[in-house]
């Protein structure tokens, strides 16, 4: 996998305390989990960047190399992998993730 | 190219049997689609072990699969301890 991906979604995670890789967009997702972790980042209400992986194929494949997470989305939280949609809606079912989200 | 191109829930199943020890798995196809699956696993190997731990291990388990053959995948696991006061909460 080329160094720059690698650098980029470094540079990506760093530049916002909440980062979500995912397909789509969060006003159009393209996939159910996609659409179900804007949903639990928006019951939350903190702001957040995301990154449409369907618009970069290397950005897509050097994601999942990066976090050696095989699915999309992909929630990053302070430069941090969190998990994919299933861990997510987990959280926010527990009350976790409005706590890990509350002071960002 | 020699990624699995289909998988059958219990090929799921079995693949993770084979990589975690003494667990439980059930594995079913979501949506009566062939590439859709939600995998519970039960295991004590997950005690001490992050979530996002726990669901590595998962997709480690299913390997190539994870390329071609599962477009979308449900995972739950659980430790044993879990798994009990689950069951004992839908009872109370």
């Amino acid at each position: 996998m080329p160094e720059d991906i690698f650098q980029r979604i470094k540079s990506q995670i760093e530049e916002a305390k909440i980062v979500l890789y995912m397909k789509g967009t969060p006003a159009m997702p393209q996939c159910g989990f996609s659409q179900a972790i804007i949903s639990a980042l928006g019951d939350v209400g903190k702001p957040y960047v995301a990154y449409n992986v369907l618009d970069d194929p290397s950005l897509r494949e050097g994601i999942k190399q990066y976090s050696n997470w095989p699915t999309i989305p992909q929630l990053y939280v302070d430069g941090e992998f969190v998990g994919g949609c299933d861990i997510v809606m987990g959280m926010l079912e527990s009350g976790e993730l409005a706590k890990l989200l509350a002071d960002k | 190219m020699s990624a699995v191109e289909v998988i059958e829930p219990g090929e799921v199943e079995r693949r993770i049997r084979e990589a975690i020890p003494d667990c439980e798995v059930s594995a079913v196809n979501l949506h009566d689609s062939a590439d859709h699956f939600e995998v519970t696993v039960v295991a004590e190997a997950f005690n001490g072990c992050s979530i996002v731990e726990q669901h590595r291990m998962v997709y480690a388990a299913l390997g190539d699969a994870m390329r071609a053959a599962i477009h979308a995948l449900v995972v739950k696991t659980l430790t044993p301890e879990q798994y009990r006061r689950g069951l004992l909460s839908e009872i109370e």
